[in-house]
């Protein structure tokens, strides 16, 4: 492709970083926690729906930090692009104005609680324990070529099938079936 | 600071590639300026253009000729009373124009305006661009949601119904211009903004004329979904005003509308660089392989001094066909101010294609060859922009039904259609 | 500052993870449901894509995308079968879905 761009690429990865990531990071990483948190809590529905859109658009953010830019684009157009237009569609066109008056939690809502707390500890033992396991910094991928590989694995290369390209067959025959099933579903008479 | 300041200066990458967030912050700040002038630029034709087109004459006086009235409207605007309906949302109805705004213009990160003259040129540039213009959709729907009634709601149904479904057709056609970028030596395309523009540079063709018919029709089909995508007419059923008293933008008055409009003229200038990056070019002017002397390119280079001498020759011609009225004195006085300031311009132009003719890298060879790739670039945008006036005096709007049937039933086969014939083309024909 | 390593995207996931079981569990509306949902499923592709990083190839990744294009579908299955449901019942509280047939 273009040499240039890929050594000033490599350059910016090992000088620039260190300064502002973790800045990044706590940011993007509390804005995301922040607004998981007004998904589960908010009254109205509509609220609800835009901090999750916060939320996916800071978790793609983490995924650029990641050095996964891909899977951050595949994030904004399917996730904060579509389904979250799909679900906006439908609370509008459901139109639950007399369900944000109800009681909005179930009356088991202390056992759940207390079932993700005891989820959360169990794993922030299995993360504690197993933190001596990680290496410490594996070999990345450069990040210019992320949708080459990515697309070698999904397609294959040079005449070979890739690792995935069975299981890239079996999502498109599921697109199409959750299409097909979901036109039928909504219809009023079959 | 200073150091970092005139490092970036010889550099032939783009501010982002070379990490230089002072020279990224200044590319925002005047492309941020330039977008707003070209909206206002845009405000002016708009009306002059469409009135022109229906044998009247348009504003005539608030400035020479209406020049000063995008300005008035502006003003206008911003001190209107500011009136939100009473069991409306208050955050979200606050917050939806914000939405469409930061969709339109993040968009501009990517757009390269040369080799080196775009604010950061992310490898995943265009599935970047995809990505954030499918993110207007969502101020659009919140908008009609949060005005609480039922015009506003309808029209941001039906107008986000339109955008998604046009968004389809749109990004195939975008695969398939993006197919055409891997037909060379090593097998390899690329989806960055100016790796597009390089790879057509390279195989030596504007993508619109590869294996024609097939970049033809790639093209034309962006160029319908794009106006279908801003909602701008014929494709503006859910904002017209005979049929949904505005659409989604109905009850909202003053700031909050010109944030709209603002957005809308952003997204159409932001799509009008895409088309002109994927199939026109970019910023590669004319047959730069064909008439490649030096003296055909310095004659290219003479153009944007050329252009601005001609807008200051029409200029001239308004301020001698005035009336010699007393009436009209001011008028001509700011008409004549305009043509020499527009004269001014095309003799500074024309100064530096003059001084940086040789093609050595001297100071002023650079700054010719970045006015130049900017002019041409700016040029074929500005070409999009009149074609989506001329499209709204020429032609009646689609009813809703007649729209959504051209997205899905005609445009989706026809972009699936060039997709498939493009990679058979691309893999017989290497 | 402490740089960033795997174990602090590992604890934001699992964050996140936490809070879409809670809103899973504890919610009426079937709309946030379905919306913690996805918090579940973004938190288990960012645990992936760390995880990626930290081995340094794109199986992760690729597993993301297909997470992604399954949540997709689901979210699209799921809201179909609460548009038909509310077609006949005019509720989308949980508590009153609880009929297979009428």
């Amino acid at each position: 492709m273009n040499p240039a761009l890929n050594s000033a690429v490599s350059t910016i990865n090992a000088g620039m970083a260190p300064v502002a990531t973790p800045w990044f990071f706590y940011v993007l990483a509390g804005l995301a926690v922040v607004s998981g948190v007004a998904v589960i809590t908010r009254r109205n529905a509509v609220h609800a729906a835009l901090a999750l859109i916060v939320t996916l658009l800071s978790v793609a953010g983490l995924y650029l930090m990641l050095y996964a830019p891909f899977v951050a684009g595949v994030q904004i157009i399917v996730y904060a692009g579509g389904i979250m237009v799909l679900f906006l569609f439908v609370i509008m066109l459901v139109n639950i104005e007399r369900s944000s008056k109800e009681r909005q939690f179930n009356r088991m809502w202390p056992v759940g609680l207390a079932a993700a707390c005891a989820l959360m500890a169990l794993f922030v033992s299995a993360i504690a324990k197993g933190n001596k396991l990680f290496p410490d910094r594996g070999m990345t991928p450069p990040e210019s070529s992320n949708t080459q590989q990515i697309a070698a694995m999904l397609y294959g290369e040079a005449g070979r099938m890739g690792q995935y390209t069975f299981a890239f067959e079996i999502a498109s025959l599921l697109l199409l079936v959750a299409i097909l099933g979901a036109v039928i579903m909504t219809k009023k008479k079959i | 600071m200073l150091n970092s300041f005139m490092s970036y200066l010889g550099s032939t990458v783009t501010p982002g590639e070379a990490g230089n967030q002072f020279w990224a912050l200044i590319y925002v700040l005047i492309i941020f300026a330039g977008v707003s002038l070209a909206v206002i630029c845009m405000n002016w034709l708009e009306r002059k253009a469409l009135a022109h087109f229906q044998i009247r004459l348009g504003p005539m006086r608030v400035g020479p000729h209406g020049l000063l009235q995008p300005i008035a409207d502006a003003l206008k605007l911003m001190l209107k009373e500011d009136i939100i309906p009473t069991e409306a949302d208050q955050f979200v109805f606050w917050v939806a124009p914000l939405i469409g705004l930061l969709a339109a213009f993040t968009v501009y990160t990517v757009i390269p305006f040369g080799p080196s003259q775009a604010v950061s040129d992310m490898n995943i540039g265009i599935l970047f661009m995809l990505g954030v213009s499918s993110l207007g959709v969502l101020g659009i729907v919140v908008a009609g949601w949060a005005s609480n009634s039922h015009y506003p709601l309808i029209g941001a149904l039906r107008s986000s119904a339109q955008m998604v479904s046009y968004e389809v057709a749109m990004g195939l056609v975008v695969v398939s211009a993006i197919l055409m970028t891997s037909l060379n030596a090593s097998g390899t395309g690329t989806l960055s903004m100016i790796g597009i523009v390089q790879a057509q540079q390279q195989q030596g063709v504007w993508f619109i004329f590869k294996f024609f018919p097939l970049g033809f029709i790639a093209f034309a089909i962006f160029a319908i979904a794009m106006v279908a995508e801003t909602n701008r007419a014929p494709f503006d059923m859910a904002e017209a005003e005979s049929e949904l008293t505005a659409g989604f933008h109905t009850e909202y008055s003053g700031l909050r509308w010109s944030l709209f409009m603002l957005a809308e003229y952003a997204a159409m200038i932001a799509v009008s660089s895409i088309a002109v990056t994927l199939w026109l070019g970019g910023w590669m002017r004319p047959f730069p392989n064909l008439l490649h002397a030096p003296a055909w390119e310095f004659i290219f280079s003479l153009f944007p001094g050329l252009t601005f001498g001609g807008l200051a020759a029409i200029a001239v011609i308004g301020t001698a066909r005035m009336p010699a009225h007393s009436f009209f004195k001011i008028q001509r006085i700011g008409l004549a101010v305009f043509a020499a300031l527009l004269g001014f311009i095309a003799l500074l132009l024309l100064l530096i294609a003059v001084a940086g003719r040789s093609a050595d890298t001297s100071v002023a060879a650079r700054f010719r060859e970045g006015i130049d790739y900017v002019y041409w670039f700016v040029l074929k945008v500005a070409v999009f922009m009149y074609l989506f006036i001329w499209y709204r005096a020429t032609w009646p709007r689609y009813r809703f039904d007649q729209l959504m049937k051209i997205g899905w039933k005609v445009m989706l086969p026809i972009s699936l259609g060039v997709l498939v014939l493009t990679a058979i083309v691309g893999v017989i024909f290497p | 500052m402490v740089p960033i390593t795997t174990l602090h995207y590992l604890v934001v996931a699992a964050a996140l993870f936490v809070l879409g079981v809670i809103g899973v569990l504890t919610r009426r509306n079937v709309v946030i449901v379905l919306m913690s949902i996805e918090l579940i499923l973004n938190a288990v592709n960012l645990n992936l894509v760390a995880f990626s990083r930290m081995w340094g190839n794109l199986h992760g990744q690729v597993f993301a995308i297909f997470v992604t294009v399954d949540a997709a579908a689901e979210a699209a299955v799921g809201l179909g079968i609460l548009i038909a449901f509310f077609r006949n019942k005019e509720t989308v509280n949980v508590d009153e879905i609880d009929l297979l047939k009428w």
